[in-house]
């Protein structure tokens, strides 16, 4: 009797989660080319959506044609492809840590990353040697964490050790900053904001694979992702192995964090907040993929919002957009979560 | 109380240390007659380089680091949150936030105008972190308060590049001055703003008891006879009027609040009215010392004293976390 | 009467017998939030010089009223009399002379002293600016021997067993010399023994002439202490007096939702309440169930 209520309880909490991914994935999806095509059409040059459609097919005349495909195109695939390295980042190192806090603009990865970009730039450097050191500079900081929070991932340690590197990684970038001389301080202020403006085609194709790659090993290794969650032993009691499965898991986001602190610069808060969303819309897990597409979505949006509805003949950055509601976000979102650990 | 006295003679070491080493050395005998008898000595740019570049940056560094102290120590005790500081829970980026916009939007480039923006803006921040603070209640772990401190800065922080960026002369100027540092900086405008720090210690000194009180607990200090709002109240007054006066003078500087508290702390024990002097007195010699090795570490040049403060601020803060279970759990 | 204490400190100030002050509740309401009242127009005078004892269930509103009893929660509606006075216009400090609280879960700070904490009891007494004086020395010693923990006036609290704690606790209370000592459930969390040793302490502080409210989860040990019992079921006052007429089975059964024999023990007199057995069998219908 009570058994086949269970069974049946079961069978349809399955079946609900499945109905709730598919309508979560499809809704993002659906979100995400609706604002792509919103992004490839408006502009100083306003395109119909229809001829939109036309220019990438490459039916429609030059000009449209051109301001699609070379203008537009590559902004919108830097965006998708940054939010979606950034929403995985996220997932997947709060997930590994089991601690919503922990993720890489938080504790100091991507502070890392931008200081020891900014140390290259005023060095002289460009391109492929400006990422390096913004890897060296995420691993680096990813490491010290690490090491610093000891064994206890769990708790809340790993977050306020977290802090204290991102903090020390600001005093590094305050040191960088007054080095440098005044326009290449000037531009390094408008990159630390953030910005999918000047995309370049290798970096996005390198970004991109990078997503892929990470969004495959993702898919494979969801079972094991997911014991994560319950912790060490019993990660270990079903047969998962804990610590690889968060090494691999940590040097992926802290990868992709760097890479796209390197392309776009450090978007604020789209790491920490794609992760909860994610969860939320999905209702539990590791949700990485989901994170993505929120990801991707969250930067599409703010850029478009930043390039058209903010006022002014200076254009800012999609950052400016991150950073201001994204840093209110995150503080609702922890007070909400908060209150609802106090309840339970 | 063997910690204090030790403390407070670091402090000396670090007064003496701060009017003797530069760019230029300078043994004790001839700091003492510059300051004396400036006349006397041989070389008169010794005079210049102690009583004009070296006074005035001590004084400073003594009042910025005596008041981020002390408004560390009433931050913990208010919040009873063993992470609080001033710098850590966004308060100091709000004030320099405050001043960006002064500079950028009202033209101000008075002393008293500029610190008057600046304790808007740390009034401001104060109040919405207690806010969120309450509005977590009893969940309002340090870790929270933390991130949220965290969060306060960043945004904050993007939206002063906004208003920077069309403006390259206040970007230059906003670079350094963010950095924090104790150059370039008048003895006049420290003094003009003393007054707004003496009354933030005189109302921090009215809540020892009251913090006291409050360390055992809302009820325990409500049942002694105290009021929790006017405690809450005259906190915010304290915290408001100490680090905004520090941001005003130095710039946003962290941790400074947490090792004073947190040195203090481990000196005399937990009761607020030797803390707080004790605080007072750790925070400043941490802002000499960081001063004095961001004069020796990088010749010919100088480290900001911001910078050496996150440098020296972050492990310490680490190790605080990973020896305190509090707050870790 | 004070055989525990040094001779020349009394921590009450009035001597045994003297009129105790009253504190009443009239037609209280109370609750954390406006729409759902926890506790639902109370009248309740507190006998002065008497160990009165709150029970009832969980959320039947027993901390509750304490804690309005106590000043810690604003009334919705009626109001709490001391000595005729209602107590929101009796200034902080002075009710803190008069009524001493020790809530739920009270915080030591870290490396705190028992002697140091007792200390703390003493600022309600102390002009601001002041430091403690011998006089307050001599209070706090004395506190500290009211509850039998002279020894651990040097010891950090968090090296002392629960139940020492709890005395340092009382211990803080009674240095503000208060009138009227209020307790939030000073025996939860701790065995048996060191539940009886902080109920004695609270008996002998009444024996000194302190008027005494607590609430207390088991009800064998409220009865065997109270002067007075109070038992609460759904923020009402459901039964008053002395334990042997308050603790009948019928009031058991309503405020507490068991069968219950009520047996009387043979050294003292008093109630003792055993759940009957088949008060339990709804769960072994569920074991039963689950075999199937």
């Amino acid at each position: 009797m009570s058994a086949a209520v269970a069974l049946g309880a079961l069978s349809r909490t399955r079946r609900e989660r499945r109905m709730r991914a598919a309508s979560t994935t499809g809704i993002l999806a659906a979100a995400g080319v609706a604002l792509s095509i919103t992004a490839l059409a408006v502009g100083s040059v306003a395109i119909a959506p229809a001829d939109v459609i036309a220019a990438l097919a490459g039916t429609a005349d030059g000009g449209e044609q051109f301001i699609v495909r070379e203008l537009r195109l590559p902004r919108l695939t830097l965006a998708l492809v940054v939010g979606a390295a950034l929403g995985m980042a996220g997932a997947l190192l709060q997930s590994v840590v089991r601690n919503p806090l922990a993720s890489p603009d938080i504790v100091g990865v991507t502070g890392g990353a931008s200081a020891a970009a900014v140390l290259a730039i005023g060095a002289g450097a460009t391109g492929l040697a400006v990422s390096g050191s913004a890897l060296v500079g995420a691993t680096v900081a990813i490491v010290l964490v690490l090491a610093a929070s000891g064994r206890k991932l769990g708790g809340t340690r790993i977050v306020v050790v977290g802090i204290a590197v991102a903090f020390l990684a600001q005093g590094v970038l305050g040191y960088a900053l007054t080095r440098a001389r005044l326009e290449q301080a000037g531009t390094a202020y408008f990159w630390l904001v953030g910005s999918v403006g000047s995309p370049s085609a290798p970096e996005t194709l390198v970004l991109g694979m990078l997503v892929a790659v990470v969004a495959i090993g993702t898919v494979l290794g969801r079972g094991a992702l997911a014991a994560q969650l319950l912790g060490d032993e019993t990660a270990t009691a079903v047969g998962s192995r804990p610590r690889r499965t968060r090494i691999l898991a940590v040097t992926a986001s802290t990868v992709l964090a760097a890479v796209s602190v390197a392309v776009a610069g450090p978007l604020a808060f789209v790491a920490f907040v794609a992760g909860p969303i994610a969860r939320r819309l999905r209702g539990g897990g590791p949700a990485v993929l989901t994170a993505a597409l929120v990801g991707a979505v969250l930067v599409l949006a703010s850029d478009l919002v930043a390039q058209n509805l903010i006022p002014g003949t200076l254009q800012p950055p999609a950052g400016l957009v991150t950073g201001a509601v994204g840093a209110p976000l995150l503080v609702w979102l922890l007070i909400r979560a908060a209150r609802q650990e106090g309840r339970a | 109380m063997r910690g204090a006295a030790l403390l407070g003679l670091g402090l000396a070491l670090a007064v003496a240390l701060s009017l003797a080493l530069g760019a230029r050395g300078t043994d004790l005998g001839t700091v003492l007659t510059a300051l004396t008898d400036p006349g006397a000595l041989a070389d008169p740019a010794d005079a210049v380089a102690v009583r004009d570049l070296r006074v005035p940056r001590t004084v400073i560094g003594l009042v910025v680091g005596a008041a981020l102290g002390l408004a560390g120590v009433v931050m913990q005790g208010v919040t009873r949150n063993p992470v609080a500081d001033p710098g850590l829970l966004g308060v100091t980026a709000g004030a320099s936030f405050a001043v960006v916009l002064g500079i950028a939007l009202a033209g101000e480039t008075g002393v008293i105008g500029l610190a008057v923006w600046a304790l808007a803006g740390a009034l401001v921040t104060s109040l919405g972190v207690g806010a969120l603070a309450r509005a977590a209640g009893d969940r309002a772990t340090p870790a929270l308060l933390v991130v949220v401190g965290f969060a306060v800065t960043a945004g904050l922080g993007t939206l002063t590049t906004l208003v920077l960026l069309g403006d390259p002369a206040a970007l230059d100027r906003y670079r350094f001055w963010t950095v924090g540092s104790l150059t370039g900086r008048d003895l006049d405008a420290a003094l003009t703003l003393l007054p707004l720090a003496l009354v933030g210690i005189v109302v921090a000194a009215l809540l020892a008891r009251p913090l006291d009180a409050l360390a055992l607990g809302d009820d325990v200090a409500r049942g002694l006879g105290f009021r929790l709002g006017a405690v809450r109240g005259g906190s915010l007054v304290a915290i408001v009027l100490l680090s905004g006066t520090a941001t005003a003078l130095a710039g946003p500087l962290v941790f400074v609040g947490l090792l004073g508290a947190h040195a203090a702390r481990a000196a005399v024990g937990g009761h607020h009215g030797l803390l707080m002097p004790v605080a007072a007195v750790a925070g400043a010699a941490f802002v000499l010392v960081a001063d004095v090795i961001g004069r020796l570490v990088a010749p010919p040049g100088e480290l900001e004293v911001g910078i050496v403060v996150a440098a020296l601020g972050a492990p310490l803060l680490i190790a605080l976390v990973r020896a305190r279970r509090a707050v870790a759990a | 009467m004070t055989a525990t204490a040094p001779a020349s400190v009394t921590l009450s100030p009035d001597a045994p017998g003297a009129a105790a002050p009253a504190l009443r509740a009239e037609n209280l309401t109370l609750g954390y939030t406006k729409v759902r009242p926890v506790v639902h127009g109370v009248d309740l005078a507190v006998r002065p010089g008497a160990l009165t004892v709150l029970v009832g269930a969980n959320a039947s509103g027993k901390s509750t009223l304490l804690r309005g009893l106590a000043r810690l929660l604003p009334a919705h509606a009626g109001r709490i009399t001391l000595d005729g006075n209602p107590i929101e216009r009796i200034a902080a400090r002075q009710l803190a002379r008069m009524i001493g609280v020790l809530p739920q879960n009270p915080i030591a700070p870290e490396g705190i002293t028992a002697g140091e904490l007792v200390a703390r009891g003493r600022y309600p007494h102390q002009p601001i600016f002041r430091g403690r004086s011998s006089d307050d020395d001599a209070v706090v010693a004395a506190s500290l021997a009211a509850t039998d923990a002279a020894s651990l006036t040097e010891r950090r609290m968090d090296e002392l067993s629960g139940g020492q704690r709890q005395r340092v606790w009382i211990a803080m209370a009674l240095a503000q010399q208060p009138r009227i000592l209020l307790l939030d459930e000073p025996t939860s969390a701790l065995d048996v023994a060191h539940q009886v040793e902080v109920l004695d302490v609270l008996r002998a502080e009444v024996d000194r002439g302190t008027t005494v409210v607590v609430v207390l989860h088991d009800l064998t040990l409220a009865a065997r202490y109270a002067d007075e019992l109070v038992v609460l079921c759904d923020g009402r006052i459901v039964a008053q007096g002395a334990a042997s007429e308050v603790l009948t089975e019928a009031t058991v059964r309503d405020a507490f939702g068991i069968d219950a024999r009520i047996l009387t023990d043979p050294d003292t007199g008093r109630p003792v309440v055993l759940p009957r057995a088949s008060s339990l069998g709804s769960s072994a219908v569920v074991s039963q169930e689950r075999m199937q």
